[in-house]
């Protein structure tokens, strides 16, 4: 506990908002987007916009793996619960996010679909060998944070010649996203994305460590700082950023070393190169599709790929025309610049799927941040 | 239970290693067999030995107060509690935020074909320790069994009956601007037990359930200041954050907490910090929320942390006008957000 208190303490925090205040140069604006959604989520929570000054902006990223699943994938899911009659076997979030018709795995459930909550890959692994009989997929997604979980447990399951096990491969890759937000496509933005700096994603970046960063970093002239997850390290690496800006860097920078090296987890990364190859492409929900994005399962664990086994074709499908989610998660909109936005879209009844996980950009807005639009339109 | 009515069981039910079947709960011989038994071995008293299809209770002086809540709790038994002693004391606690001295309980028990009654024994023991140590009767009941992989064990319904404080006015649209927000103790204590047992988290030091009778600790508060009481809420399912929206909504006004003022464990952040849950949200079963006038919060207070559920009671926030009845929460660095309703379950967090 003493641990997380140092990262909360008040003071400390006062003292880097100050510092930040004494940086940041009056006649410019900052721009810098939190890539993912976990920082997303603090910010909202500890109310750190109000300690940044007025020209600081923070803007949310696509970093939140439940809000990047494309319809057509969620789909999928449901077919093998519906169709195939298979146990899916998902994190929570998942079950909420909406696909098409109106569908969503919750919806499939009550519809008799054996769709099961897991809070890791292994309680997937132990229902697979408590249901000898029956098919059972785990419909694995997240960004590198989950991937060697996903790995290990598919390599288990072929130690174990556990047949009815398998896997809807998700997985996506950070890199890959942020470049694809740089290259904002032509109509979009006329001038990309007005973006200063990044803080980088904290868990993702123990298992890729900081290098991945260092090529668009200079390619696209952005500084990228490393950050943890608490509200300090935040503040840290909005400073770090503010100088770097000013000082006409570009470089990747790690707040969060204690935790993150140069190289990363290789083990971690071995075990996902063992089972998993680049996809040549991944559609992602609201960003459309990335070249090189996502991983597939390696031929060798063919038998373990869901997709294969089941001869799943993916549709693509599209969102909500009102949906703004593609421009929120490029940071080309804020979420009020939504019209369904606190009315017809809410936690509860989420249209698209920034809405659904609290590290969503629009959820944590509505849960955290609704009084500042309420502020605004009264002043 | 008297020896005459024991001799015309064929065998007494084995409570060590029987189990419910359909029969406990099909009006037969083997249901009464069950009750007085087990049930009322524990639990019985005059009232309920009455043995009637109602139970005829003497009159009171003063205004009735009815409740009641069902109890739904996996795992069934955790540190700190169990789902006999969590509903009894919910119910007396819902009298007891309301102002009441809790008076009569009736229960209702759902069982589960093949739950063992030595589960079942423990339950009803529990149950009766609770009721005697709140100071209320048990004075009717009723048993059903589903079929087997149709409940969860266990669910209980509590109804209770409780006299209303002479002076009390407590409703939940009382709450005025100006007015203080009072918590008796740490946040989140019986949700973070429940949720790690079932996680399976081994901590160090197991977090205990806070699960608690509070009428003693409102009867005083009540005679302490109970005309500058605007009301008293226990944050139960939802957590504090659901209380102060509650609140908020049903008085037209909004609220301002202070995250540094508000009581928490250690243990009980740290869990909340591994699965990605936030203290406010989660369940509480002995905890009291009360708003009350500017002039009496010192006393209050002091009442409050001069009884034993007292002991860590904090100022944690005040009564605010605010057209869109908000919660807003000025958090530990400083800055100001919202506390909404939690949207579905309280799920942790995967990434
Ligand atoms: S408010 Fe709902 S529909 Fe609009 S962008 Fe956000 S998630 Fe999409």
């Amino acid at each position: 506990m003493k641990y997380i208190d140092e990262y909360r303490n008040s003071a400390l925090a006062q003292h880097i908002a100050a510092a930040i205040r004494n940086a940041a140069s009056p006649a410019r604006i900052y721009r810098f987007m939190e890539f993912c959604g976990g920082h997303t989520h603090a910010i909202a929570r500890y109310g750190l916009p109000d300690l940044l000054p007025g020209n600081v902006h923070m803007i949310h990223g696509p970093g939140c793996p439940v809000c990047v699943l494309p319809i057509g994938r969620i789909d999928m899911a449901i077919e093998l619960a519906l169709r195939h009659h298979a146990i899916v076997c998902t994190y929570a979030d998942t079950l909420r996010v909406p696909a098409s018709d109106g569908r969503s795995l919750l919806r499939a459930r009550a519809q008799g679909g054996d769709v099961r909550m897991v809070y890791a890959v292994d309680d997937a692994l132990r229902i697979a060998r408590e249901h000898p009989d029956r098919a059972v997929v785990f419909f694995a997604i997240g960004f590198e944070t989950t991937t060697p979980p996903t790995a290990v447990a598919i390599l288990q399951a072929a130690a174990e010649n556990l047949h009815n096990f398998s896997v809807l491969c998700c997985h996506v890759l950070t890199p890959a996203a942020i470049a694809a937000i740089l290259d904002a496509p032509a109509g979009e933005a006329p001038q990309g994305v007005p973006l200063d700096g990044f803080v980088g994603p904290a868990h993702v970046s123990t298992v890729i460590g900081s290098e991945p960063y260092a090529a668009f970093a200079r390619a696209y002239r952005k500084p990228v700082v490393i950050a943890g997850f608490e509200p300090l390290d935040l503040m840290q690496a909005i400073l770090m950023l503010v100088q770097q800006v000013n000082e006409g860097r570009a470089e990747v920078e790690n707040e969060f070393m204690r935790a993150v090296t140069p190289s990363g987890n290789r083990k971690a990364q071995a075990l996902m190169a063992q089972v998993f190859e680049l996809r040549e492409r991944f559609e992602w929900r609201g960003l459309g599709e990335i070249p090189h994005s996502a991983l597939r399962i390696r031929d060798a664990y063919a038998a373990f790929d869901a997709e294969r086994r089941f001869e799943l074709g993916y549709r693509s499908v599209a969102d909500n025309r009102a949906c703004e989610c593609g421009a929120i998660l490029r940071g080309l909109k804020r979420p009020i610049d939504c019209k369904l936005f606190g009315t017809v879209c809410t936690p509860e009844t989420p249209m698209g799927s920034c809405m659904v996980s609290s590290e969503g950009a629009c959820a944590a807005h509505y849960t955290y941040g609704r009084h500042k639009d309420a502020q605004a339109s009264a002043a | 239970m008297s020896g005459q009515v024991k001799a015309g069981y064929a065998r007494a039910l084995d409570i060590r290693r029987g189990r419910v079947d359909l029969s406990h709960g099909g009006g037969g011989r083997a249901m009464v067999q069950l009750v007085r038994e087990l049930f009322a071995r524990h639990l019985g008293n005059t009232w309920l030995e009455q043995g009637n299809d109602g139970t005829v209770l003497p009159p009171i002086s003063g205004r009735l107060v009815l409740t009641t809540d069902s109890h739904v709790v996996a795992p069934l038994f955790f540190p700190g509690g169990d789902i006999g002693s969590l509903a009894v004391h919910g119910t007396v606690n819902d009298l007891a935020v309301m102002g009441a001295r809790p008076l009569w309980l009736t229960a209702g028990f759902i069982l589960e074909e093949g739950f063992p009654l030595g589960d079942l024994d423990r339950i009803a023991a529990s149950m009766a320790r609770a009721c005697a140590a709140a100071g209320v009767l048990l004075v009717a009941g009723d048993t059903k069994v589903v079929e087997h992989g149709k409940g969860d064990g266990v669910f209980i319904t509590t109804t209770g009956v409780g006299e209303a404080h002479p002076h009390c006015t407590l409703s939940g649209s009382a709450a005025r601007p100006g007015d203080v927000v009072l918590l008796s103790g740490t946040l989140g204590d019986h949700g973070m037990a429940i949720m790690s047992q079932r996680e399976n988290l081994g901590f160090d030091t197991p977090i205990e359930s806070d699960s608690a009778a509070l009428h003693g600790l409102t009867a005083q508060l009540m005679a302490c200041a109970g005309a500058d009481i605007r009301l008293m809420r226990d944050p139960t399912r939802g957590g504090l954050a659901a209380t102060m929206n509650e609140i908020a909504d049903q008085s037209g006004v909004g609220v301002l907490l202070d995250e540094a003022a508000i009581p928490l464990r250690p243990e009980v952040a740290a869990a909340c910090e591994l699965l990605g849950l936030d203290p406010l949200n989660v369940a509480n079963e002995g905890k009291l929320v009360l708003v009350c006038a500017e002039q009496a919060a010192t006393a209050l207070l002091a009442t409050m942390r001069a009884h034993p559920l007292g002991r860590a009671a904090a100022r944690i926030g005040g009564i605010t006008t605010d057209a869109n009845h908000f919660v807003q929460m000025r958090t530990q660095l400083g800055g100001c957000r919202m506390v909404d309703w939690l949207s579905g379950e309280q799920l942790p967090r995967i990434c």
